[in-house]
């Protein structure tokens, strides 16, 4: 079987980190920062990074819509911090531009400033033990979900990774830690 | 539950690469680098380009100028203390910006020590001219690096000396027997422990971005082909003649500085460039870049 091509949204942010934890899995990864580059691929990762910076290229390079087309024909998706926030349907308080396809509501940085941002251990079954290193950064929460999407982590009751079928979103960032047990949930997500 | 680790700091460095940090003086200015799409502001009193026209002390801006530009923008705020002014640092950390630059621009408030930025919850960044310097300053705990160019210029030269310097000295200390390391260490006055995790990892262990000097897309450009993480654009925006046209062509540079049809399209009818200072024309005193230690 020929190996799962995974693209890496690259516009701006940590992608470097996220192509290093699929290739470490045995994935391909492929830089993605125009148009042309997302022909082929099996799977999308978006990284944490600034999201209106993200979103605002999204929109310049005309890649927004075809995004959004090839989530919605059922290719997996994954979005770390900024990359579930563009991943969701309602921004609180922001009109910035957005995929929209994960039936949610969020918060941007719902902890606070950088001084707020932690790391702790998380409960998430989905993975197993031990619990997961989960780092957050200037993070964000999901305040309300829809009844398609099952919360597979919380922290202070608030949903902080969720998947909507071939939609999965963290607020956290798995790319920081040596940990690949959620890079591999996501490419066993492409395989079905 | 952790908070103010070193994961946390450099995390946030590695969440601004590929982007561009911009100074801003007003929240008017905050809002248009936010809508130009850069990925943090530099909160300011004054552009280092009229710091070094005015002359005298420059030190950390007025709290209200800092709040103020933290209300009107989501994006991370950053802000500059005195190299050394520890007090500074505190007082910007219990403001909540997101991040410090113990800055060369600024007048040095300490001429021997450097902040010791293990301590703090928020994270800094340091500038430097060489792999020394960096890893000086790695080691009081900086979560992320700069060149320091020659700031208020326009004037890219200095930031891609420092930068091919810093890059030069990894190739160099990477490329030495075990034996030569020490001495190596020594000569460019790094702490061995932090150039043997360069020579392990073949890379700095924190982001690093280019400063000093960014004027044009194509500067922003040459400093990522150069190695850089993303760029720092101080003058350069506020003092060209349509800074918002300037600032939106420069996050899209540093997006896609491999693509030069594309580069020549994002170049196009920007206005006036800021003016530009030639460096040998500044006298050795006035030289923001030696100031650090």
């Amino acid at each position: 079987m020929a190996r799962t091509l995974v693209g890496v949204l690259a516009l701006q942010g940590a992608f470097r980190e996220h192509a290093a934890a699929v290739a470490r899995l045995g994935a391909e990864a492929r830089e993605v920062r125009q148009l042309k580059d997302m022909s082929g691929i099996d799977a999308m990762i978006i990284p944490g990074g600034e999201s209106t910076t993200i979103g605002k290229l999204l929109v310049e390079w005309g890649m927004l819509d075809p995004l959004r087309e090839r989530i919605e024909k059922g290719m997996p998706v994954y979005g770390s911090c900024a990359g579930l926030i563009l991943l969701c349907r309602e921004i609180e308080n922001s009109n910035q531009p957005r995929l929209g396809v994960l039936d949610a509501t969020v918060r941007r940085n719902a902890f606070g400033r950088q001084v707020d941002s932690f790391e702790t251990d998380l409960e998430m079954p989905e993975l197993g033990l031990p619990p997961f290193p989960a780092v957050f950064i200037r993070a964000p929460v999901l305040t309300g979900v829809g009844s398609r999407v099952r919360v597979l982590a919380n922290v202070k009751g608030q949903a902080v990774a969720v998947r909507q079928d071939n939609v999965l979103a963290t607020s956290f960032h798995p790319e920081l830690t040596p940990d690949v047990r959620l890079h591999r949930y996501f490419l066993e997500m492409c395989r079905k | 539950m952790e908070q103010g680790t070193i994961r946390l700091k450099t995390g946030l460095a590695e969440m601004l690469k590929g982007g561009v940090i911009m100074d801003v003086t007003t929240p008017d200015q905050a809002k248009i680098a936010e809508q130009a799409g850069a990925c943090a502001v530099m909160a300011l009193e004054r552009v280092p380009a009229d710091i070094r026209a005015a002359g005298g002390v420059a030190r950390m801006a007025d709290p209200t100028i800092v709040k103020k530009i933290m209300e009107v923008v989501s994006i991370p705020v950053m802000a500059k203390a005195r190299i050394g002014h520890f007090v500074e640092a505190r007082i910007l950390e219990a403001l909540g910006v997101d991040y410090i630059d113990e800055s060369e621009v600024l007048t040095p408030a300490d001429d021997r020590y450097h902040i010791d930025k293990r301590n703090f919850t928020v994270p800094f960044v340091c500038g430097c001219r060489n792999l020394g310097e960096a890893l000086r300053r790695i080691a009081e705990g900086a979560a992320m690096i700069r060149t320091k160019g020659e700031p208020g210029t326009g004037n890219v030269v200095e930031a891609v000396r420092h930068c091919r310097q810093v890059m030069d000295e990894i190739r160099m200390l990477c490329a030495l027997p075990d034996a030569e390391v020490p001495n190596f260490a020594k000569e460019c006055g790094a702490p061995l422990e932090v150039a043997m995790r360069v020579r392990k990892e073949g890379r700095l262990p924190v982001v690093n971005f280019a400063a000093g000097g960014i004027a044009t897309p194509a500067d922003a450009a040459l400093m990522m082909h150069l190695g850089c993480d993303g760029v720092f654009v101080g003058s350069g925006i506020f003092k060209s003649g349509d800074p918002a046209k300037r600032a939106k062509a420069i996050v899209q540079a540093v997006t896609n500085y491999n693509d030069y049809a594309m580069l020549a399209e994002i170049s196009k009818d920007l206005g006036e460039p800021m003016v530009g200072i030639e460096i040998s024309s500044i006298p050795d005193a006035e030289r923001m870049q030696e100031r650090g230690w």
